[in-house]
């Protein structure tokens, strides 16, 4: 509200700010746990914190034999990108009567924001949670029946060894809207510095600005 | 399964934003209809037509610097309350960098301030943000202490946009005037942002004590479009937009006439109705808030305490509800007819929580579950019932669906 007015319309010269399949997952979620729910999950994945204004988790029923997602459920906390990201998320998930583990793992949060209709471009960040808190679900099944092997940790380098800047912070600054190494040493003033660090910076930019809007 | 509040059968259309936007009322349109196609000529021309349309633009300047309790020519027409701020600062600055490049603000400002500090910052001025305590108060203390030699412009807003919090001008004027006399100086010069406070509090700006006064048309009920920046007879600035020479040399282009009769007509209605009207939004806001607590758990309220319009808004409700996430409330509230703000992170394009509510000293999920609604004209009791008929099941539905418990 500065006038951060009720932006919930576009002002790109489209009209609506979110598109009917949001709203309609935004208003009529699908698949999330009630508090006084009885679910019987065997893995769960956890991102956000209140603070950061996005909170999600995400519980799976998985069949081991199959190695197969047969159920899901979520609670979110969030904006309505958030909610109608998991919703859809967990639409996916169970639908065909569920989704091979090895499909889950290579989901991308681009195929969350297609099935979405899209989403404006400040709010991408929404389905890379939802995305994420499905990997973590995963990652808890894979340490409870020891598959080591297969656990998927958002692997954290140093990137910026002056300023401890790690690829996951140049990462999040591609998801609040930075593009070019200027918006994101604006933000980070990452390679600053660290000179030697700019041309890895700039690989990064690159592949992360392909993956989240390529 | 705990379901969303049933769909009204007749969706009323609930305008509570109106610190973002009002209506323009019948009789202020009326008043501006004559100058589209009528009468419409320039106001430099030297024939009949153009005359008497220079003498609407007088008569217009004339109404409200008398409001002011201020002269003709002190009241410059711009092209809104961001132009007027923008004149204000960068035409102080720009004016007044050789005695000092100093300016105190607050870190509760509208973007319209803030942007032009951080423009000035960039060139080399120095900016103070004074910090506010958590009802969004300066402390007048702190601000004297913040003025120095070198400082040229103090500029703190009348009321805050989101929390409605008023701040006392006039003492903050009285404090200023005294320091210049004892420094035998011109400056600092002070500004204030009255936006919000155009409809509803005192705009007299010898009481206030101001030297340059943002206002504005669109937030009482006149057209958008055009602001007006008050400055006092002597206090010399540098213009920012070149040309004719219009509006003193301060603001060149041709005057947008139905829009300053607008503005002229908006502010004369809303002074001469603002102690029934304050007193009316009082008792419905109160209201609302009373209905709020009882029927909603684990509410704050932003800002100001209620009920004495120097110290907040009569219209603003800012409240936090633990739990939700604003802007999911507000497209939910939508979904019913009813429309407010939010200061929540997911609402800006910053990604971050509203400046004044972390100037405030709110957590971040107290500000991310922040709902604005300002009341305004066509607001009724019957509105606020309808409203709470709703939003207790919104929040519950919303709290139901989030993994954090409260």
């Amino acid at each position: 509200m500065t006038d951060q007015e009720a932006t919930i319309r576009g002002n790109d010269g489209t009209n609506w700010f979110y598109s009917e399949e949001v709203k309609d997952h935004f208003f009529n979620p699908r698949n999330f746990l009630h508090h006084d729910e009885k679910f019987e999950s065997n893995a769960m994945g956890k991102v956000g914190s209140p603070a950061c204004g996005d909170e999600m988790i995400i519980w799976l029923k998985i069949n081991k034999d199959e190695d197969k997602i047969i159920d899901c459920r979520w609670q979110t906390f969030g904006c309505g990108s958030a909610i109608a990201s998991t919703s859809v998320l967990s639409e996916m998930v169970k639908e065909n009567g569920g989704m091979k583990i090895d499909t889950a793992l290579s989901l991308k949060p681009q195929e969350i924001t297609d099935r979405l209709g899209g989403l404006p471009i400040r709010k991408i960040h929404c389905s890379v949670l939802g995305d994420k808190a499905l990997q973590e679900a995963l990652n808890d099944w894979f340490r409870k029946t020891g598959q080591y092997d297969r656990i998927i940790t958002a692997g954290k380098k140093v990137i910026d060894k002056v300023l401890n800047i790690t690829d996951r912070d140049i990462e999040e600054a591609i998801l609040e809207g930075a593009r070019t190494l200027e918006d994101v040493q604006d933000k980070l003033k990452v390679g600053i510095g660290d000179p030697e660090a700019i041309p890895q910076i700039e690989d990064l930019i690159k592949f992360y600005t392909e993956k989240y809007y390529g | 399964m705990n379901n969303f509040p049933e769909k009204p059968k007749e969706k009323r259309g609930i305008y509570m934003d109106h610190a973002a936007t009002t209506y323009i009322e019948p009789d202020i349109k009326k008043a501006m209809d004559l100058y589209f196609s009528d009468l419409f000529a320039n106001p430099a021309g030297l024939y009949g037509l153009a005359q008497e349309i220079n003498g609407v633009l007088n008569d217009s300047r004339r109404s409200i610097a008398k409001i002011l309790g201020a002269l003709s020519d002190n009241i410059i027409f711009t092209g809104s309350g961001t132009s007027s701020d923008n004149l204000a600062i960068f035409g102080t600055a720009y004016q007044h960098q050789e005695i000092g490049k100093h300016i105190i603000t607050t870190k509760i400002e509208h973007k319209a301030v803030l942007e032009p500090c951080r423009r000035l910052e960039a060139q080399g001025f120095e900016i103070t943000y004074l910090d506010v305590n958590e009802y969004g108060q300066i402390d007048i203390k702190k601000l004297k202490q913040a003025i120095r030699p070198d400082t040229i412009l103090v500029s703190i807003m009348y009321a805050n946009n989101e929390i409605g919090t008023v701040e006392p001008i006039a003492e903050i004027g009285k404090e200023i005037l005294k320091i210049r006399k004892e420094n035998n100086s011109n400056f600092p010069y002070f500004h204030t942002d009255a936006c919000q406070a155009t409809g509803s509090l005192d705009l007299n700006v010898e009481k206030l004590h101001v030297d340059l006064m943002t206002i504005n048309g669109s937030k009482m009920y006149g057209p958008k479009g055009i602001g007006v920046l008050y400055k006092r007879r002597g206090l010399v600035i540098q213009p920012m937009v070149l040309g004719g020479g219009q509006e003193m040399g301060l603001n060149s282009g041709t005057e947008n006439i139905p829009n300053i009769v607008g503005i002229a007509k908006a502010l004369e209605l809303a002074q001469a109705n603002k102690t029934v009207e304050n007193k009316r939004l009082i008792e419905l806001r109160d209201y609302f808030w009373q209905e709020v607590k009882n029927k909603i758990s684990n509410v704050r309220l932003n800002g100001s305490e209620l009920g004495d319009e120097s110290i907040r808004l009569p219209n603003n409700l800012n409240i936090s509800i633990l739990g939700i996430e604003g802007e999911s409330a507000l497209l939910y509230l939508d979904s019913y007819g009813i429309a407010c703000s939010t200061g929540s992170a997911c609402n800006s394009k910053s990604l971050e929580a509203s400046h004044v509510h972390v100037a405030c000293g709110l957590k971040h999920e107290e500000a991310h579950g922040s709902l604005r609604f300002t009341l305004g004209h066509r607001n009724t009791k019957e509105d606020i019932d309808y409203v709470m008929k709703y939003l207790p099941g919104i929040v519950e539905k919303l709290r139901e669906i989030s993994p954090i418990k409260i």
